[in-house]
C-alpha cells in the first residue's frame, strides 16, 4: 500500500500534468478565437491593399533568395539521387517525372513551407512581440486603432498569399536544378525528361493539390507567427521564447498537415 | 457629478488577483482644463489607474466616468469613440519604429480622417513645429534622441487635438534640458489646446512646477492631495519624504522580512 509522501507525489505529479494540459487547450482556444477574431477585422487589411502589399514584401519578396537557392539545389540532388536510381532499372529517361512529382506533390510545399516559417514566420513574431514589449501596440489601441486589424490581419493575409507563389517559385527552381544535373551535367535526353514530364504531371491530381497544401501551410505557418508575437510576454526573453515557438510549432505542424492532407489527396481514391 | 470635471473616479478598486490589490477604494476628481499630477513611488498602483482611465483596465468595484461616460463598462466601437477624445504619451514614447517622426505623428490622423494629404502634411508639421522638431520630420526613431523621441511622441498625443492627455512617466530617462523642455511643453500644451491633462510620475519636485493639482499615492491608496503649494508646505509625513527624497519613512525603506538575526540563524547567545 501506498505510503502517505508517494501518494502526496503522485498528487502533485497528475496535478502538475494536468494543469499544463489545461494551460495548454486553453491557449489553444485562445489561438482560436483569436484566428476568428483575425478573420473578422480583416475588412482593413483587404480594403487598404497597400498595408497588406507591404506585408507580402516583407513575407515573400524578402524570402525569395533562401526560397530560390534552396529549391535549386534540392532539385540537383534530386536529379544526381533519382538518376542513380533510375538508371539501375534502366529509366533514366523518368528522371523529369521523378523530379517533378517529388517537388509538385511533396517537397515543393513542405521545404517551402519550413524554410518560410524559418525566415518569414520567426520574422513575424519577432516584429509583433516587440511591438508589443515596446508599448506600439498598446499606444495604437489608446489612438483608438484596432491592431488587429492594423497590423496582425494584414500581415496574416500578406504571409497567406505569399507562401503558395514561394512554393510554386521553389518547385520551379527545383525542376530547373533537376534538368542541369540530369540533362545538362548527367546526359539524360531532354526530350525525354521534359516531355515525360508534361505527360504524367496531373493539373488537378498534383499540382493544384500541391497549391492546396501551400495555402493550408501558409494559414497555419502565418496563424501560429502572428498568434505567437501577440501573446508574447512583452519582455526581451518572451520574445525569443515565442520567436522559438513560432519555428517548432510551424515546422511540427506542416509536417503534421502534410501527412494528413497526403492521405486524404493521394490515398483516398485508391485504397480499395 | 460636476459638469466641470473630465475625470471622475468613485471608490475604485482593482486587482490582478484577489491576494494582491492594486488600487484600494479611489476616489479622485480632474478639472476640466487643469494639469493634475499623481504621484507615488513604483508599483503604488499609479499606472494602473491611469491605465483604467484609458479603459485599457476594468476595475475590480467602483467607477471610473471620464468626459462624461462611464469608461469601465465601454467595449468595442464606444471605447475607441472615448479613445478619439483623449491623447496618450507612453513613458518611453511608443513609436511606431517602422516610420518617420513625420508618419509617427500623421498616423491618428489618417486613420482617424478623411483630409487630404496636402492638409495633414500642413497639421504635422505644425504640431512638429509645437514640439520644436519640424527639421526632424523625416528622421526615424531610431535616429531620434531619448528626448526627441518623447516630444515626437507628444506631437502624436496631441494630433488630433484630443480633449484628455494622459502621460505614463514623461520624464523616465531624460537628461535635464529635455526634461524642462517636456515639463514646460506638457504645460504649454494643455493651456493652449484648453485640454486636461493627467501626468503620473514619480518625478514630484519636477511635477510641482508644472502641475494645478496632485494626489499622492501609496499601496494602491490616496493618501494626500492639493494644490503643489499645499503640498510643499504640508506637514504630512509621507508628502514631506516624498518630497524630500527620503529612504526611510511611512514608506519603509526594508521589505518586510524576518528578524534579521532569525534570518542569519544567529542563537541568542549571539545575537
Amino acid at each position: 500500500m501506498p505510503d502517505r509522501g508517494s501518494a502526496g507525489a503522485l498528487r502533485r505529479i497528475f496535478g502538475r500534468l494536468g494543469e499544463s494540459v489545461t494551460e495548454r487547450l486553453w491557449r489553444l482556444g485562445f489561438a482560436a478565437r483569436f484566428f476568428g477574431y483575425m478573420l473578422l477585422h480583416s475588412g482593413t487589411a483587404l480594403r487598404r491593399f497597400q498595408l497588406t502589399a507591404r506585408e507580402i514584401y516583407f513575407a515573400g519578396v524578402l524570402s525569395l533568395i533562401i526560397i530560390l537557392v534552396s529549391g535549386l539545389f534540392v532539385g540537383m540532388v534530386l536529379g544526381l539521387q533519382g538518376y542513380d536510381t533510375l538508371q539501375r532499372y534502366g529509366s533514366s529517361e523518368a528522371l523529369g517525372i521523378l523530379v517533378a512529382l517529388s517537388l509538385v506533390r511533396e517537397l515543393g510545399p513542405v521545404v517551402a513551407g519550413l524554410l518560410f516559417a524559418s525566415r518569414a514566420g520567426s520574422a513575424i513574431t519577432a516584429e509583433i512581440g516587440l511591438m508589443k514589449a515596446t508599448e506600439q501596440i498598446a499606444a495604437m489601441e489608446m489612438m483608438a486603432v484596432d491592431p488587429i486589424a492594423r497590423v496582425v490581419a494584414p500581415r496574416f493575409w500578406g504571409g497567406v498569399i505569399s507562401m503558395p507563389l514561394l512554393a510554386a517559385l521553389f518547385s520551379a527552381m527545383g525542376i530547373f536544378g533537376g534538368y542541369l544535373v540530369g540533362v545538362q551535367l548527367i546526359g539524360v535526353d531532354e526530350g525525354a525528361f521534359w516531355s515525360q514530364m508534361q505527360a504524367s504531371v496531373d493539373v488537378r491530381e498534383d499540382i493544384l493539390n500541391g497549391v492546396i497544401k501551400s495555402v493550408v501551410f501558409g494559414i497555419a505557418v502565418t496563424w501560429i507567427a502572428v498568434f505567437e508575437g501577440y501573446d508574447a510576454q512583452p519582455t526581451a526573453e518572451g520574445v525569443s521564447s515565442a520567436t522559438t515557438r513560432t519555428v517548432v510549432t510551424s515546422s511540427l505542424a506542416i509536417l503534421a498537415l502534410d501527412f494528413v492532407l497526403t492521405a486524404l489527396m493521394f490515398t483516398g481514391g485508391n485504397a480499395r | 457629478m460636476s459638469n466641470a470635471a473630465i475625470v471622475e473616479i468613485e471608490h475604485l478598486s482593482f486587482g490582478y488577483d484577489a491576494a494582491r490589490p492594486v488600487l484600494r477604494d479611489v476616489s479622485l476628481t480632474m478639472p476640466n482644463g487643469k494639469v493634475v499630477g499623481i504621484m507615488g513611488q513604483s508599483g503604488c498602483g499609479k499606472t494602473t489607474l491611469l491605465r483604467i482611465i484609458g479603459g485599457a483596465r476594468r476595475p475590480d468595484r467602483g467607477s471610473a466616468r471620464v468626459l462624461g461616460t462611464r469608461v469601465n463598462g465601454l467595449h468595442g466601437r464606444d471605447l475607441y469613440a472615448l479613445r478619439r477624445k483623449m491623447g496618450m504619451l507612453f513613458q518611453f514614447g511608443a513609436l511606431f519604429t517602422d516610420m518617420t517622426a513625420f508618419d509617427n505623428v500623421a498616423f491618428p490622423m489618417r486613420e482617424h480622417t478623411d483630409l487630404p494629404e496636402e492638409l495633414i502634411d500642413d497639421l504635422v508639421l505644425m504640431k512638429l513645429e509645437a514640439v520644436g522638431l519640424r527639421g526632424a520630420a523625416r528622421l526615424t526613431p531610431a535616429e531620434l534622441s531619448g528626448g526627441m523621441a518623447r516630444r515626437v511622441a507628444l506631437a502624436r498625443a496631441i494630433a488630433l487635438d484630443p480633449q484628455l492627455i494622459l502621460y505614463d512617466e514623461p520624464f523616465t530617462a531624460l537628461d535635464p534640458i529635455s526634461f524642462g523642455a517636456i515639463a514646460r511643453l506638457i504645460r504649454r500644451l494643455n493651456d493652449s489646446l484648453g485640454a486636461t491633462s493627467v501626468i503620473v510620475s514619480h518625478d514630484v519636485k519636477e511635477c510641482l512646477d508644472i502641475v494645478d493639482y496632485m494626489y499622492f499615492m501609496s499601496a494602491g491608496e490616496i493618501v494626500a492631495h492639493g494644490t503643489p503649494d499645499e503640498m510643499r508646505a504640508s506637514a504630512d509625513p509621507f508628502v514631506g519624504q516624498f518630497v524630500r527624497g527620503e529612504g526611510d519613512g511611512p514608506i519603509p525603506f526594508h521589505y518586510p522580512a524576518m528578524a534579521f538575526g532569525e534570518d542569519l540563524e544567529l542563537s541568542a547567545a549571539h545575537a
